[in-house]
């Protein structure tokens, strides 16, 4: 049980971060630490206590391997966070480049 | 036709990276390529909702067949609610790409539009025909991760700054979303829908059900820009491209995310009075504080977002009505009537507010302002964007003869009969709001008589291609009314309405017991 308050732990830090600094690379920072807390916990639904690799061969105990699934999800939700946080740091160099600055309270041309 | 719902998926698909590798060297590919898919999805569609089955179907990714009644692999499913769907999905993609030909032009780097295009309509076929939850997730971040580069393709200022908005609140949308589907799984150890819905049906613990609800709510939600969540949605709507403007406010704000949601709560979720209180409540506050935020924007397509998220709540509300009814246990004819006033206006939403945006690009195509106060005598100028502008804006305020009249009063009528007054007069009290609000946009835009102004600047109609998308919409604000006679209603919208409600039928056709 310690390991999921742990991990909501983190992803109430990386909230936290989000909505706090003013930097928007510490922005996005934030937002990785609230994935990567979520990428945690879909492992450990899948984990069991003293579990092994999920490889069917010969003398292995179905009962004890872990789930695969969770895993396979954690990979092709890794790869699609990669996209996002590309997209989100070529968007960032393209700020910089536009505002030369990094500080959210100056890049602000849209009101209302 | 079981076999042809991948193509949904994968001739856009297909398209976006034919268009990145071949589109420069040809001249024209990119426009060509994609204005033949979307018309070739759009036939497809068609031809199955006219052919009168309405039959789901199913389609197994890889040809997994379920072991012993337990789903493994990942099932596409069209039912008549995703037919409903993908009709506004690829129609829409379709005027807007006929538009694009011209309107892209004074962008450059035509190719990488198209070739987003296509990614982000593929994503939204997919959305609506998945019937595993994680799947619909990855085809989620498809659309939205093109729709984040859509948003900053003019990559000034303004756009930067919206689509980096849109990104870090998307980013908590999809750590929230993916939370709950790791929730649901720990819990029912299945991400088939269908299955879900068995196992769920019988359980008794309500706490962690109820506790991934809230967190589907939140995160769909912010996709959607429901009320709490809709603060990026007038900053990425209003600094696309035009044409993007028009996918983003009618399809993807709808496919991504209120379709998402109907579908889980009615065919995943049991319904259950509290969710239903909630999904209503929030659809009201949209409604209400939209339309406020909106009176007092002078910039053109500002407007028409925070518009947006004002008739979403109509949307929200005639659903939500209906959700409220069924967990009552009241009349089903009556939840029947609600939901058909909520699918209505979602879909006559999606044409006059995309036409909507595509006037604000033909304004802008030709003035290079969105400002409400720099404009003025357009009506003699671009008499054709006059006249369809004027046919949205009283669909959207609801005035007869216009489809967006017909959708409001199945909604207020459906609201009296289950004696929700408040919301029934809040729906007029906000429809009269809306109208004040395009008056001041016909007005200001059209009517103000300095047309003396664009004597030498060339302000003229806009190219053929752009007049043609309008127009075409046009028309459609006209021809959606016939929607409301009641043979047309039972073979197009009644489908897609009983779909939701018997959920049953759903889950039988997925699991394909």
């Amino acid at each position: 049980m310690i390991v999921f308050i742990l991990c909501f732990i983190l992803f109430l830090v990386g909230l936290f971060g989000l909505l706090t600094s003013r930097n928007i690379i510490k922005i996005i920072i934030g937002l990785s630490f609230m994935e990567f807390s979520v990428y945690l916990f879909l492992v450990l639904i899948g984990y069991i206590e003293g579990g092994q690799a999920p490889i069917v061969v010969k003398g292995i105990d179905i009962q004890m391997i872990v789930d695969p699934l969770p895993q396979a999800m954690v990979l092709t939700a890794i790869v699609i966070g990669l996209a996002t946080k590309a997209m989100l740091l070529s968007t960032a160099i393209r700020i910089y480049k536009k505002f030369r600055s990094f500080d959210i309270r100056k890049i602000r041309s849209l009101k209302g | 036709m079981d076999q042809a719902i991948p193509v949904f998926v994968i001739i856009p698909l297909a398209a976006s990276f034919l268009i990145s590798i071949v589109g420069g060297r040809i001249g024209g590919f990119g426009k060509t390529i994609s204005v033949l898919v979307f018309l070739s999805t759009l036939i497809i569609i068609l031809t199955y909702l006219i052919s009168g089955d309405h039959a789901s179907m199913v389609y197994k990714i890889g040809g997994w067949e379920p072991v012993g009644n337990i789903p493994i692999g990942i099932y596409l499913l069209l039912d008549p609610f995703s037919g409903f769907m993908l009709i506004i999905i690829n129609g829409m993609a379709f005027l807007s790409t006929v538009y694009s030909v011209n309107y892209i032009t004074k962008y450059t780097g035509e190719k990488y539009f198209y070739t987003l295009f296509c990614i982000m309509v593929a994503g939204l076929n997919g959305v609506v025909l998945s019937g595993d939850l994680f799947n619909l997730y990855v085809f989620l971040e498809i659309t939205v991760i093109a729709s984040y580069a859509l948003v900053a393709f003019g990559t000034e200022k303004e756009e930067l700054e919206a689509s980096f908005k849109y990104q870090v609140l998307g980013g908590m949308a999809t750590a929230l979303i993916l939370f709950s589907v790791g929730m649901i799984y720990w819990y029912t150890k299945t991400l088939n829908i269908a299955d879900i819905t068995k196992i769920l049906a019988s359980s008794n613990d309500r706490m962690l059900i109820q506790f991934s609800e809230l967190i589907l709510i939140a995160g769909f939600g912010l996709k959607a820009a429901i009320m709490p969540f809709h603060g990026w949605l007038p900053d990425a709507h209003s600094s696309a491209p035009s044409p993007i403007s028009a996918m983003l406010s009618g399809v993807v704000i709808k496919a991504a995310g209120l379709y998402v949601i109907f579908r889980l709560f009615f065919n995943m979720f049991a319904i259950t009075w509290e969710i239903s209180v909630l999904i209503t409540a929030i659809g009201t506050l949209s409604m209400v504080v939209g339309v406020f935020l909106a009176i007092g924007q002078w910039d053109l397509k500002r407007l028409l977002a925070y518009h947006s998220i004002s008739q979403m709540g109509y949307v929200i509300i005639g659903v939500g009505m209906g959700m409220m009814i069924i967990a009552n246990g009241g009349n089903i004819a009556l939840a029947s009537l609600a939901i058909t006033g909520g699918l209505f206006h979602l879909i006559n939403h999606a044409v006059f507010k995309g036409l909507l945006f595509l006037n604000a690009g033909a304004i802008e195509y030709r003035l290079g302002t969105r400002d409400l106060n720099q404009m003025g005598g357009l009506f003699e100028k671009m008499p054709l964007t006059s006249g369809t502008s004027l046919a949205a804006s009283m669909a959207i305020s609801g005035i007869p003869p216009f489809n967006g009249f017909f959708s409001k009063l199945v909604i207020i009528i459906a609201a009296i009969q289950a004696k929700f007054y408040l919301l029934a007069a809040l729906a007029v009290i906000v429809s009269i709001i809306t109208l004040a609000s395009f008056m001041k946009f016909q007005r200001y835009a059209f009517f103000n008589g300095t047309s003396q102004n664009y004597a030498k600047d060339g302000v003229r109609e806009v190219p053929f291609f752009m007049s043609f998308s309008m127009l075409v919409m046009a028309l459609l604000c006209l021809a959606l009314s016939l929607l409301m006679i009641p043979a047309i209603r039972e073979s197009f919208l009644q489908p897609a309405v009983d779909a939701l409600l018997g959920n049953n039928e759903y889950f039988i056709n997925l699991l394909n017991l």
